[in-house]
């Protein structure tokens, strides 16, 4: 924080030619904590694109797995001392970096792919409701409340309790779960943004609705959007890892890394920790990397924080 | 005051209607449960009359009707896998759910409070650094990754505590407890962490909040005008000022924290309503569900209405304008 | 330099020498009060006057050693019945607020815990400072609301703070600060928050309470007016330091810095009706930045080039100081 507004006053001495955008993108890289977490993030990203061509091992292909090989501990050799398992192996001689390469992927897709349609159906129904006003309003509101005043983690239970487990049910948990969190934050801004003189004036022009909305309104709200995104996803991946431990989630054949942990529960009582904890490390990089982005995102995104 | 009070009340009861819907829609009308409850081998004569005896026939606002008249009989239904009513199931299991839920929450107040106090009083100190990043790490952790964590240090390296159950219980009003024991206290003890480290953060966070907005009033300074010692001002200024929001979230948070508990249990093996409703998901045990539901969804009520009353209590303008 | 100005006897109750209270926050060091020395005589009402900004609140917490952080005293002494209020430690200085120096705030409805009865903050206020049964303290606690003028002060006792009015309020804090008979009060802005009628109310009430029990009082202000009926002395605040300082009637009738001067020219009157009011031009200068020299001349009317230096503080008529290099002396019916 001190970072930030210390740094500002060289910034505004600066010619004038940055961009807002570029405005934004030095002061995001002011905060070192910020930019090493964004750093790794990326990273994180890129391996799970990846996780097919670096993985040292495809640990869905059972041809490849030996379950002589199972429970090793990191560092050993395979049997055949072609490969290191550094991270270790589980208990199906499945490699457990490989593993938690290809987890990474399910866990990014499913949070990133729930956080992404909880926005669209939160955005559009907040827009709907700053737009519409009156019961619309009321009503939309009203359940937003509702959905927020119940803990995720009910939310997700009860849909999966009416729905049935599976994958495709756990990401329509998730969205059930996040879009009050979208449509709190979008009506909150396009209600601020309609009584602005700019779009009182595209009112004026008579532009079609369709247009005031998308050109105009939208894209101001795209800052708390984002940021509230970014969070969102963090909790979504920690959500559904929690639901995949307990049972609820993904299939058994697609390990995310919640999964990854459960299925070394069993085997930590036996003191082989490896199982769990790596995925584990991953998932806690992972979420705590997104979070730090996000909190430095407000902070810089916010216009009541900078003075 | 008792207006209020049944205003509030009526409220409730509304909400409590309202979730009876949404829970019987959804268990009863989204699913199929000619599919659960009927055997797959039973013949098309058996299943018309297991569906006739079931009402299922009948259309589903009158099946709501005769579900809403069984529930406020306290019937909801027998567990297909226990063959018990799925009420009594629920209450044999609840306390120790609630030992746990109110366990989390004391030591979440013991620990988050001191810590967010420090923290609040020196802000820019390497201690509060340390306190305020622990407690984005408490956000951020996986509760139950630290759960698996907890178990391997404590319970496999260090031996110090057993990692799974309840431990030995005693019995006080009609049922069974484990804060009572000595053996019971040891198997809750990481449990009652695991499921608290998310609300320490939070208490931490909300504490440290409160410290620092409250110093700057003008109150704190003119306590300190008054020449009264530092341990009084903070201990009793600052302090009753910021204990209200603490409460009050605290509180609130008690359901979450029963909810939560679903994550907890499933880790330490500890048999509370929790763990049963995960097992009662996974074999569509749908009585129970509905009985799990329902009987959260009452006390987040009834929850909620204590801390309102609470918060009354505590502050005293809130006091005044309830009488009023 | 030594403003000699209430000429008694006995020594004065305060005597405020060249003190410094420095803030130093991020963007820069900002001198909010910057060698500002005056007297608060027996039994006497010092008025401090200046706008907001002026370092005139600053000033009073100095006196009571409760400046926050990132300010601090950085100079300067406040000698305070034969010791140095500067150097005194924190747990003497704890010992001495509330008992031989009180203060009264400016916001009567901040002031007082909400969450606290007003037995609880008044009873605590005696047992901080002497070994007090509560009984005893519930008894005095309870005079000095009935001396303040609360009606049935049993009852109020037991009540919370919002249960009073903001006139109200002001009254039990003054009744706080009241308690231990203190030899000082450094009143900050106490009747701004309030309507005028309670103003004056409480105006006639603290001076009664002066002249019976011999206090003495520091009256901080930006109203002239409110001075003008209660102080004895008065010091004017610019830009953390004191513009002019001289007995009431001599500082009201020969205003000699033009600050002064522009100050009463803005206040309303009715013998002044018809007359457009005065103003001062300008704003008052960020103190990161002030003008070189003296602070009030890009502002002033009468500014010459020697205003570019400091002007020093300087006794231009008798018991009657002005920093000023061009005061007003015409009016004042001396040659220059």
């Amino acid at each position: 924080m001190s970072a930030t507004t210390a740094g500002a006053a060289p910034a505004a001495k600066a010619p004038r030619v940055e961009t807002p955008f570029r405005r934004f993108v030095s002061e995001f890289f002011e905060s070192k904590i910020a930019t090493g977490a964004l750093v790794v993030l990326v990273a994180i990203v890129l391996v799970a694109i990846f996780a097919p061509l670096i993985s040292p091992q495809n640990p869905y292909d059972l041809a490849q797995l030996d379950i002589m090989d199972g429970r090793l501990e990191p560092g050993s050799r395979n049997g055949d001392d072609t490969m290191t398992y550094w991270l270790g192996t589980d208990d199906q001689g499945r490699d457990m970096l490989s593993g938690i390469m290809y987890g990474l992927r399910i866990s990014l897709i499913v949070g990133a792919g729930s956080a992404i349609a909880a926005a669209v159906v939160g955005a559009s129904l907040g827009m709907l409701a700053a737009y519409a006003g009156g019961r619309t309003d009321t009503i939309i509101m009203r359940l937003v409340d509702l959905q927020l005043s119940f803990p995720t983690i009910l939310s997700a239970l009860m849909i999966l309790a009416f729905l049935g487990k599976g994958i495709m049910n756990v990401v329509i948990a998730l969205i059930v779960v996040e879009w009050a969190y979208y449509a709190r934050t979008v009506r909150g801004t396009a209600l601020v943004e309609r009584r602005r003189e700019y779009i009182e004036a595209a009112q004026c022009l008579a532009l079609p609705t369709r247009r005031i909305i998308f050109r105009h309104l939208l894209p101001n709200c795209m800052p708390p959007l984002i940021v509230v995104g970014t969070i969102q996803i963090a909790r979504a991946i920690a959500l559904e890892a929690t639901l995949s431990f307990l049972g609820l989630g993904v299939p058994i054949t697609e390990p995310s890394l919640g999964l990854l942990i459960a299925n070394g529960y069993e085997y930590m009582l036996s003191g082989k920790y490896w199982i769990s904890f790596y995925p584990g490390i991953a998932l806690l990089i992972t979420i705590v990397s997104i979070n730090l982005v996000g909190d430095h995102l407000r902070d810089v995104l916010n216009p009541r924080l900078k003075k | 005051m008792s207006v209020y009070l049944l205003r509030r009340l009526i409220q409730a009861a509304l909400v409590m209607l309202a979730m009876s819907v949404i829970v019987f829609v959804g268990v009863y009308a989204i699913g199929d449960p000619v599919e659960i409850l009927i055997s797959p081998d039973a013949d098309q004569f058996e299943r018309a009359r297991a569906i006739a005896a079931l009402g299922l026939d009948k259309p589903l606002y009158e099946q709501y009707f005769s579900f809403l008249g069984n529930a406020l009989r306290g019937d909801l239904g027998r567990s297909f896998v226990f063959n018990e009513p799925a009420l009594q199931l629920i209450g044999q299991r609840a306390p120790a759910t609630l030992e746990l839920a109110f366990g989390a929450t004391i030591l979440a107040i013991l620990v988050g409070l001191p810590l967010g106090l420090y923290a609040g009083l020196r802000p820019n100190g390497a201690g509060a650094k340390a306190i305020m990043a622990g407690s984005i790490l408490g956000f951020s952790l996986p509760t139950f990754w630290v759960g698996l964590m907890l178990i391997m240090v404590f319970a496999v390296q260090l031996g110090w505590l057993p990692s799974t159950g309840r431990g030995e219980t005693a019995e006080f009003l009609g049922m069974r407890w484990s804060f009572l024991t000595w053996d019971g206290l040891r198997h809750m003890a990481m449990p009652a962490l695991n499921l608290a480290l998310f609300k320490i953060s939070l208490v931490i966070r909300l504490t440290r909040a409160g410290v620092r907005e409250t110093m700057l009033m003008d109150y704190v300074k003119f306590a300190r005008a008054k020449g009264l010692s530092p341990q009084r001002v903070i201990g009793v200024h600052v302090f009753k000022n910021i204990l209200i929001p603490v409460v009050t979230v605290v509180g609130l948070e008690l359901g979450s924290t029963i909810a939560f508990s679903v994550v907890t249990e499933s880790v330490f093996a500890w048999p509370g309503m929790g763990k049963l409703i995960i097992d009662s998901i996974n074999v569509l045990d749908r009585p129970v569900i509905v009985a799990y539901l329902m009987s959260i969804v009452l006390m987040f009520i009834i929850i909620n209405l204590v801390v309102d009353l609470l918060y009354s209590v505590l502050d005293p303008r809130v006091r005044l304008e309830s009488k009023g | 330099m030594q403003p000699n100005i209430p000429a008694s006897a006995a020594p004065p109750t305060l005597q405020v020498r060249n003190l410094r209270t420095h803030f130093f926050t991020r963007a820069g060091v900002v001198p909010a009060v910057n060698d500002v020395s005056f007297n608060v005589g027996r039994g006497k009402v010092l008025g401090l006057v200046g706008e907001s900004g002026s370092g005139k609140t600053v000033t009073g917490f100095s006196i009571m050693r409760l400046v926050d952080e990132p300010g601090r005293i950085v100079g300067g002494e406040m000698l305070f019945g034969g010791r140095d209020l500067v150097k005194t430690s924190e747990e003497e200085m704890r010992a001495i607020r509330g008992n031989r120096i009180a203060m009264i705030f400016q916001d009567p409805m901040m002031t007082l815990n909400p969450v606290l009865r007003i037995d609880t903050q008044m009873i605590e206020t005696m047992q901080a400072h002497r070994k007090i049964s509560h009984d005893d303290a519930r008894q005095r606690a309870r005079d000095t609301l009935g001396m303040v003028g609360i009606p049935s002060p049993d009852e109020r006792l037991k009540a919370y703070p919002h249960q009073f009015s903001g006139g109200m309020r002001q009254r039990v804090a003054i009744a706080i600060a009241l308690l231990h008979e203190p030899e000082l009060i450094v009143a900050d802005e106490p009747t701004t928050a309030l309507d005028v009628t309670i103003q004056g109310q409480i105006l006639a009430e603290v001076q009664k309470l002066a002249a019976n029990t011999g206090t003495s009082i520091i009256w901080i202000t930006h109203d002239l007016s409110v001075v003008a009926g209660l102080a004895d002395d008065i010091a004017v605040m610019y830009a953390g330091k004191i513009a002019e300082y001289g007995a009431v009637d001599e500082v009201l009738d020969h205003p000699l810095h033009p600050y002064t001067h522009g100050l009463l020219g803005s206040v309303p009157s009715r013998n002044k009706r018809g007359q457009p009011l005065l103003q001062i031009p300008g704003m008052t200068p960020s103190l990161l930045n002030l003008p070189v020299g003296c602070p009030f001349r890009t502002r002033c009317p009468r500014a010459a080039e020697v205003c570019a230096q400091d002007p020093p503080m300087a006794e231009i008529l008798p018991a009657h100081e002005a920093r000023c290099f061009r005061p007003h002396l015409e009016e004042a019916g001396v040659a220059a």
